[in-house]
């Protein structure tokens, strides 16, 4: 009951000196508003990150040679060490943790076929790649390991390439040619979209060998993609490789290995980690708007209470006691930062609402910032309120009516 | 709780029989300082229940110090005082905040009322901090006290939509809706015309008829004279302490008022097209 009434007596204070409360808000609305919506952009952009690295196939490793010291001359990956399709078929002979392998070998190539020409990443793999990186076709057919050994210029095209080069038309049965190098279009792979590293779908597949003798000249293998049988044995399957390589390369159990390994949840926590430290660094500045609009409240506070001292001494006259007046205006810039927040939070959903619009990808204002926010903006209200609430409640009424 | 009758009371004689509200005993304020300022001398003072008060002085004759210790604004340096039969020396300030909450209401120069709050909020402002729940409805009560001071159409009014008399009534509303022992007025008049002070000053003579104990500082002899008792302070000390007497009747003079300058003081221009009368 009694809080009851101190409570409308803030809300009253509030609504009849609006402009003074909007005025009071504005740092608040801000704070709150800009570290929402930064955590949030934060927040989004690692949600979206996420999301491609799990696109990125199922319980995925990567394989590549690793940078070799050679005689004290660091070299570039792959300059010592090389993988080659012999390796590719040990790993599948010998290994027990891996449920599917790829090579894959890349090569830039300018695609020239349907209504014209288009720039492109022909990139040679085996039939596992599709499984490997959990990928499905939207037409036509994979080739097979009867193409790859038998180096047929086939291909499989990326949703641009085709969307490109064929205008929409099925491209299964038509020709292309890379380099001067007719394939035919067997297959066309389904949109798997994707933003922060590139689109995905501008892209060709075809059998490795075929790339290899026909695009490179070379024997090299870029990379391997493996999936690992079960999703808990990542890390056994990553030892199982680089042991495999150790032994096909010769190198001793004591020197750096001859190739690196990366899993998916390496990738994950590599991204989750640089991306959640840009998010706290972001809220930490944010954050300093927020005590920079607490400390307003103080300042707009401490005015408050000089110009309201005659309405303090009518009150402490006719019977308030300190705590109530204590408490009516730790009340008042409680509600006060409140609002606030709860402004600065719908400013948040508005910035997401038009960010979404503009950018790649979706920005939510997730309930945890909204809470944390309000919270966050609750303390503020107390803290900053407590020294001008305390300073009105040690007022002398006689002193205090007396007061122009 | 009854006080046995002081025989140094002047009213002893003819109001013994009401209990006193206000009784003080070497009650005395002093400011220390190289030269400590005596600003009340050590009082001693009894009112009783039904009392009608004027406290005089010129400036700094320490009126308005004996009024913030009657109000329990302030402690005294000396002496003690009991307010309704509660000793107020030696109370904290939250057992002061509530004593004037439970036995005083106070009416002061400036009307004092919150601005931008109605007359009925205004009002209900005493009951907010009552503690007791000794007031059952306070919007009734609230609604009632407004009626009595004759504003009973102006409850939703706000300060700045009503005139000096009416805002001064809000304040008289304000300090009667706890049912107070006594009440406080501090120079009411101060800020009123004289039609006005009238006004003001026949309310208090209906309040005090209807029983209420009024205690008025003013330094306004014609205000006093509506009084039933003058108290007149000169330098801190007691000088004076009698019975009015002839008192005025402020509905009398009201009246007398409307009669008398109503007429002269018509303006001109209620009359422009009267030719001026040549003989």
């Amino acid at each position: 009951m009694k809080w009851q009434k101190l409570f409308r007596a803030a809300l009253d204070s509030i609504l009849k000196n609006r402009m003074r409360s909007l005025l009071t808000m504005l740092g608040i609305i801000i704070g709150v508003g800009a570290v929402a919506i930064l955590v949030s952009l934060g927040q989004s952009a690692q949600a979206a990150i996420s999301g491609e690295i799990e696109g990125l196939g199922a319980n995925m490793l990567f394989v590549r040679a690793s940078t070799g010291d050679d005689g004290g001359v660091r070299g570039q990956d792959g300059t010592t060490y090389e993988i080659t399709l012999d390796d590719v078929a040990a790993l599948r002979a010998q290994s027990a943790e891996l449920a599917a392998v790829t090579p894959a070998v890349y090569a830039d190539v300018q695609a020239v076929g349907g209504v014209g020409n288009w720039p492109t990443q022909a990139v040679g793999v085996s039939p596992e790649y599709l499984a490997v990186r959990n990928w499905d076709l939207a037409a036509g057919a994979m080739f097979t390991a009867g193409d790859v050994a038998g180096r047929a210029r086939v291909a499989v095209l990326g949703q641009t390439v085709a969307d490109e080069l064929f205008l929409g038309q099925n491209p299964v049965g038509a020709q292309i040619r890379l380099r001067n190098v007719p394939f035919r279009v067997i297959g066309v792979l389904e949109s798997k979209g994707g933003t922060v590293g590139g689109d995905e779908d501008n892209t060709i597949l075809a059998p490795v060998t075929t790339v290899q003798s026909r695009l490179r000249g070379d024997d090299v293998v870029d990379v391997l993609f493996a999936s690992a049988a079960d999703a808990d044995r990542a890390d056994a399957a990553q030892e199982e490789i680089v042991a495999l390589f150790r032994q096909r390369h010769g190198v001793p159990a004591d020197d750096p290995p001859s190739v690196e390994v990366q899993t998916q949840a390496d990738i994950m926590s590599f991204a989750q980690t640089a991306l959640g430290a840009m998010t706290a660094l972001l809220g930490a500045i944010a954050g300093v708007s927020l005590v920079v609009g607490g400390i307003g409240i103080m300042n707009i506070m401490l005015v408050s209470v000089t110009e309201r001292t005659r309405e303090i001494g009518i009150r402490l006259a006719v019977g308030a006691r300190g705590t109530d007046v204590l408490a009516q205006f730790l009340i008042e810039a409680v509600l006060l930062c409140l609002f606030g927040g709860l402004l600065g939070t719908a400013l948040a959903f508005g910035f997401a609402a038009a960010v979404s619009a503009v950018a790649p990808f979706e920005v939510t204002v997730g309930i945890d910032v909204v809470l944390l926010a309000v919270a966050f903006s609750a303390a503020v209200g107390v803290f900053f309120g407590f020294y001008p609430a305390r300073k009105a409640a040690r007022l002398d009424p006689i002193e205090a009516l007396r007061h122009e | 709780m009854p006080r046995p009758p002081d025989l140094s009371d002047p009213t002893a004689g003819d109001a013994a029989v009401e209990p006193a509200v206000v009784e003080t005993d070497g009650l005395s304020k002093t400011y220390p300082g190289v030269e400590p300022v005596h600003a009340l001398r050590p009082l001693r003072l009894t009112i009783r229940r039904g009392e009608f008060v004027a406290i005089m002085g010129a400036s700094g004759s320490g009126k308005s110090t004996l009024m913030n210790l009657l109000g329990c604004l302030d402690t005294p340096t000396a002496g003690t005082y009991h307010l309704d039969g509660v000793a107020v020396a030696g109370l904290s300030r939250d057992e002061r905040a509530d004593l004037r909450n439970r036995k005083l209401g106070f009416v002061f120069q400036g009307f004092n009322l919150l601005a931008r709050t109605s007359a009925l909020d205004n009002v209900l402002l005493p009951l907010l901090y009552d503690r007791t729940g000794r007031i059952r409805r306070p919007r009734e009560r609230a609604v009632e006290a407004l009626t009595r001071v004759g504003l009973a159409h102006r409850l939703t009014h706000v300060p700045s939509e009503l005139s000096g008399g009416q805002q001064q009534r809000v304040a008289i509303a304000r300090a009667l809706v706890n049912e107070p022992a006594v009440l406080l007025a501090d120079e009411p008049t101060g800020n009123l015309d004289t039609r006005t002070t009238v006004e003001v000053m026949a309310l208090f003579q209906d309040l005090n008829d209807a029983g209420i104990t009024i205690l008025i500082v003013t330094h306004e002899p014609d205000v006093a004279a509506y009084c039933k008792r003058v108290i007149e302070l000169r330098d801190g000390a007691l000088v004076r302490d009698e019975a009015i007497a002839p008192r005025h009747d402020a509905r009398r003079d009201l009246a007398a008022l409307d009669a008398a300058p109503a007429a002269s003081v018509t303006p001109p221009d209620t009359r422009p097209d009267t030719p001026p009368v040549t003989p």
